[in-house]
C-alpha cells in the first residue's frame, strides 16, 4: 500500500509543475530538487518493489476475491461458472468449522495477548540485565523462532503423545486410562497447541523488546533513580513508554501471529476436532486434493477483511504521524 | 488416497508443507494455483515428440517415490524392455506432490503412463477428457481379471480407463494365539460382532482398535457398515451424491455404528492408524478393522505369522459380498492415447508377467491379475487375495470413490465429531455435499 501511496504522490506534483510551466511559461517555484539520475534511481527503486507487490500481492488478492464469488473446478479456465454469494452461504451457514474456528482465533489472540507477549517482554527484561550467559539464552529462547514445521511436530509430538509422551509421563498417567489425550481431546488440545505457539511466539516478541531496551537511552533510566524511582516504577513509568514505536509493532504482530496461526495446529492434525482455524481452513480447501477454489478463496477474502482492521489501524497512526510536523 | 501417503507420514506433515506454501496461498492464493500448470510443464520432465508418434520409447509417469515401489516399478519396465525392447523413460515424483497437483498434470503435459487409483477420481478426469479410453488393451487382457476389477476399471461413459496392477483388503486383523486363548470366534454376523465385543469388555481388553486423528480411518467403519446395511451400488451412489445425504437410510448406518462405538478405543481420537497397530500387537485390543497395510508395523516376525483377518460382519444386505479393496494401477494420458507403445506397456502391467515383476519386489500387496504367482504369498496374503477374488463387488474407500473435497473437509469432521459424541448432522452434511459437488 505505502508504495503505491508514494508513486501517485511522486508522480503527481510533477505533472502539475509541467502543467503550470506551459501555462505560464515558468514561474518562479520552479525548483529542480532532483537531477534527471535521480529521478531514474528514484523510478528503479519505487518501480520495482511495487510491480512484485501487484503481482505477488494485489492481483493475487483481487483474483482471490473474483474466484470467491465463482465456482471451479481448477481444471479449464471455461469451468469457471458464476456463484454469486453461495460460496459465502457456504462458509457462513454450512461449513461447520467456520465459526469454532472464528472463536479459536479470537481464544489464540487472547491468548497471545494476555500470556505469550507479556512472557517475551518478561524474558527480554531479564535478559537485558547484565547477567551471565545472556546470549546463551537469547539464543535458546529465539531458536523456536528459527525451527521449521517438521521439527516442531516432532518435537510437541514427544511431549504431548498419550501413552509414550513425557507430559504424561511427568504427570505419572501415561499409560493409564487417566492420561489426557492432549491431541485428542478436543476441550484440551488447543489449549496444548496454544501452549506450543506461545513458544514460538514468546522467543519472537523477546528479541525485539530486546532492541527496543537497547535503543532506551539509559540517561532517562539514571534521571529517574536520581528522583528516586525504583525498579518496578522506572520501567512501567519511564522504559516502557519510551518504547512506544516497538509497542505498536508488538500488537500489530500479535495481532497477525493469531491470524496467522496455523502450523502448530496443522502439524497436529490439519485443523479439525477442535482445532479449526481460518487459516487451516482456507489450506484445507485451496490446496491439495480436497480442492474447492470458490469456497476456499471465500474463506481467504474473510480472513483478508479480519486482517484488514488491524493493518489500517496501524497504518493510520503511521501515516497520521508522518503528517503532524 | 490419502491413504496410501498418509500411511508411510507418521503424523509428520506433508512435505512441501512449510512457512513458504502457506504464505504462497494465502497472499499468493490465486496466482499460486495459475502458475502451478507452468510449473508442471516444467518438472513433468516429458521430452516432447519422444514418445508421441514413434512407437519405440514411451513416458512413464510414477508416484509411486517410496523405495520398494519405485524398485518395483523399475522391476516392471525392465522387464517390459527387454521383452519388447521399448524404451520406458520413467519420472518419479514425490507421492504427495504427484497427487496434490495432478490436475495441473494432466492439463500440462503427462506422461504417456502413469500410476494411479481406481475410483471416482480416476472416472473424474475420464469425463473431463484428460485420459485415453483402452477398450483395446481390456479386450486383451480382460480375461486375467475379476468381473469386479472390471468394474473398478471402467469410466462413467462405459469405456474402460485403468488397468490395476495390486490392491489390499480392509478387513478386521486380531492375533490368533490370543483369540485361541480366550476361545474367541470369527464373527459373521453384525450380532455376533457384538456379544464378542461385549466378551471382549468383560475380560478387560479394548474389543475393536481405533484411531482417528488423520481422520481418514474411520471412513473404513463408514464404508462397511453403509455397503453391509444398504448395498454397494448405495455406497456407489452415494460418494457420486446420486443419493443424497439426508435420508434414513444414511442415519441408519450412524446409528448402527452407534452400537460399536462403545466398543471402539475411547482414545481414538489423538492416535494414528500406526499408535493402534501396536496395541494390537501387544494384545491390549482384540481387533482392529484397517486395511492389510497395518502388517507393515508388525516388524517382528512372530506377531506377523500370528495375525489372522477375516472380513466385516454381515448385517442387513448382500451378506459379506463387497470388500473395500483400494486398487493402485495404471491410466493412459490423453497424449500417450496416440502412443502404441504405451497401450503396450498397459497391457505388459495387466499380464500375470507383468505384475509378478512388481511383486517379486513389494510383495506387501496383492496382485490383481489371475494366474500371478501366489507360491510366495503369506498365508495371511492368500486369504486377503481369496477374500478379494471372492468378492462380488469392489470398494475403493470413501476417499477415493467420492469427491477429494467431500472426503477431507466434510466426512473427516464429521466423523470425528461422530466419534466423540455420538452425533452427525445429516442434513449438514447433505448441504456442504451439494455446495461442493456443484463446484466439480
Amino acid at each position: 500500500m505505502s508504495t503505491s501511496t508514494e508513486t501517485t504522490g511522486t508522480r503527481a506534483p510533477r505533472a502539475a509543475t509541467a502543467g503550470r510551466r506551459k501555462a505560464a511559461g515558468g514561474g518562479p517555484r520552479r525548483v529542480r530538487r532532483l537531477s534527471r539520475r535521480d529521478k531514474i534511481v528514484l523510478a528503479v527503486m519505487v518501480g520495482v518493489p511495487t510491480l512484485i507487490q501487484l503481482l505477488l500481492i494485489w492481483i493475487p488478492t483481487l483474483l482471490s476475491i473474483f474466484l470467491s464469488f465463482m465456482r471451479w473446478n481448477g481444471l479449464s479456465l471455461a469451468d469457471i461458472k458464476a456463484a454469486g454469494l453461495a460460496n459465502y452461504a457456504y462458509v457462513f451457514n454450512d461449513s461447520p468449522a467456520f465459526w469454532p474456528a472464528v472463536q479459536h482465533n479470537i481464544l489464540w489472540l487472547l491468548f497471545l495477548a494476555v500470556v505469550a507477549t507479556p512472557l517475551g517482554l518478561l524474558l527480554a527484561v531479564l535478559l537485558d540485565q547484565q547477567i551471565r550467559g545472556s546470549k546463551i539464552y537469547q539464543s535458546v529462547f529465539f531458536i523456536p523462532v528459527m525451527l521449521s514445521l517438521a521439527l516442531i511436530g516432532i518435537i510437541w509430538q514427544l511431549f504431548y503423545q498419550r501413552d509414550h509422551g513425557l507430559l504424561n509421563f511427568l504427570l505419572g498417567t501415561a499409560g493409564t486410562p487417566q492420561a489426557v489425550d492432549w491431541f485428542g481431546d478436543s476441550s484440551v488440545n488447543i489449549w496444548a497447541a496454544m501452549v506450543a505457539a506461545t513458544w514460538r511466539h514468546a522467543g519472537y516478541v523477546m528479541i525485539l523488546y530486546l532492541a527496543g531496551l537497547k535503543g532506551v537511552d539509559p540517561s532517562l533510566k539514571e534521571a529517574a533513580a536520581l528522583d528516586g524511582a525504583n525498579a518496578t516504577q522506572t520501567f512501567f513509568r519511564i522504559v516502557f513508554p519510551a518504547m512506544a514505536p516497538i509497542n505498536i509493532v508488538i500488537v500489530v504482530i500479535t495481532i497477525i501471529e493469531s491470524l496467522r496461526a496455523f502450523d502448530v495446529v496443522w502439524v497436529i492434525n490439519k485443523g479439525t476436532n477442535g482445532l479449526e482455524l481460518i487459516s487451516a481452513l482456507v489450506i484445507t480447501y485451496l490446496v491439495g486434493e480436497g480442492q474447492s477454489i470458490g469456497i476456499g478463496s471465500a474463506f481467504a477474502v474473510i480472513l483478508l477483511v479480519i486482517s484488514l482492521v488491524p493493518i489500517t489501524i496501524y497504518l493510520s497512526r503511521v501515516f497520521g504521524k508522518e503528517k503532524k510536523p | 488416497m490419502a491413504t496410501n501417503e498418509d500411511r508411510s507420514a507418521f503424523g509428520t506433515p506433508r512435505p512441501g508443507m512449510d512457512r513458504r506454501t502457506l504464505l504462497k496461498t494465502l497472499g499468493v492464493g490465486a496466482v499460486g494455483i495459475a502458475g502451478i500448470p507452468l510449473l508442471a510443464a516444467c518438472t513433468g520432465g516429458t521430452a516432447p515428440g519422444a514418445g508421441a508418434t514413434t512407437s519405440s520409447s514411451l513416458t512413464f509417469g510414477s508416484g509411486s517415490s517410496d523405495d520398494v515401489p519405485k524398485a518395483a516399478y523399475k522391476a516392471v519396465t525392465d522387464a517390459f524392455t527387454k521383452k519388447t525392447n521399448i524404451t520406458v523413460k520413467t519420472n518419479v515424483v514425490p507421492h504427495n506432490d504427484f497427487q496434490n497437483k495432478i490436475s495441473t498434470y494432466l492439463q500440462g503435459s503427462p506422461d504417456d503412463a502413469f500410476t494411479w487409483f481406481a475410483g471416482y477420481r480416476m472416472q473424474y478426469y475420464a469425463a473431463k477428457g484428460l485420459l485415453a479410453p483402452i477398450d483395446d488393451v481390456w479386450q486383451k487382457v480382460g480375461a486375467n481379471y475379476s468381473d469386479a476389477m472390471k468394474k473398478a476399471s471402467t469410466g462413467a461413459d462405459g469405456k474402460m480407463y485403468f488397468v490395476p496392477n495390486y490392491n489390499y483388503p480392509w478387513g478386521f486383523f486380531y492375533r490368533k494365539s490370543l483369540w485361541a486363548e480366550k476361545g474367541y470366534e470369527v464373527p459373521t454376523t453384525f450380532d455376533a460382532l457384538k456379544t464378542l465385543c461385549a466378551k471382549m469388555k468383560a475380560g478387560g481388553l479394548i474389543p475393536i482398535e481405533f484411531a482417528d486423528k488423520d481422520g481418514w480411518p474411520a471412513m473404513g467403519t463408514f464404508d462397511y457398515i453403509n455397503m453391509r446395511l444398504n448395498g454397494y451400488q448405495f455406497h456407489m451412489d452415494l460418494t457420486a451424491h446420486k443419493e443424497s445425504w439426508d435420508q434414513k437410510k444414511v442415519s441408519d448406518v450412524f446409528d448402527t455404528w452407534k452400537a460399536l462405538l462403545p466398543y471402539q478405543n475411547p482414545a481414538a481420537l489423538g492416535m494414528t492408524w500406526q499408535d493402534a497397530a501396536i496395541s494390537l500387537g501387544q494384545k491390549k485390543s482384540g481387533m482392529y478393522l484397517l486395511g492389510s497395510f497395518v502388517t507393515q508395523q508388525f516388524t517382528d516376525k512372530a506377531i506377523l505369522d500370528d495375525i489372522d483377518f477375516f472380513p466385516f460382519p454381515a448385517i442387513a444386505m448382500e451378506g459379506q459380498d463387497a470388500v473395500e479393496a483400494p486398487i493402485d494401477g495404471l491410466l493412459l494420458s490423453k497424449k500417450g492415447g496416440e502412443n502404441q507403445a504405451a497401450r503396450d506397456f498397459m497391457q505388459f502391467m495387466g499380464t500375470p508377467e507383468g505384475q509378478d515383476a512388481y511383486a517379486k519386489v513389494d510383495p506387501s500387496n496383492i496382485a490383481t491379475a489371475k494366474g500371478a504367482d501366489t507360491s510366495s504369498f503369506s498365508p495371511l496374503n492368500k486369504k486377503c487375495a481369496q477374500v478379494i477374488a471372492d468378492a462380488k463387488s469392489i470398494s475403493q474407500f470413501f476417499d477415493r470413490d467420492a469427491l477429494p473435497a467431500m472426503a477431507n473437509n466434510v466426512m473427516i469432521p464429521a466423523l470425528q465429531g461422530f466419534i466423540k459424541d455420538g452425533t452427525v448432522d445429516v442434513k449438514n452434511l447433505e448441504s456442504q455435499a451439494k455446495a461442493l459437488y456443484a463446484a466439480q
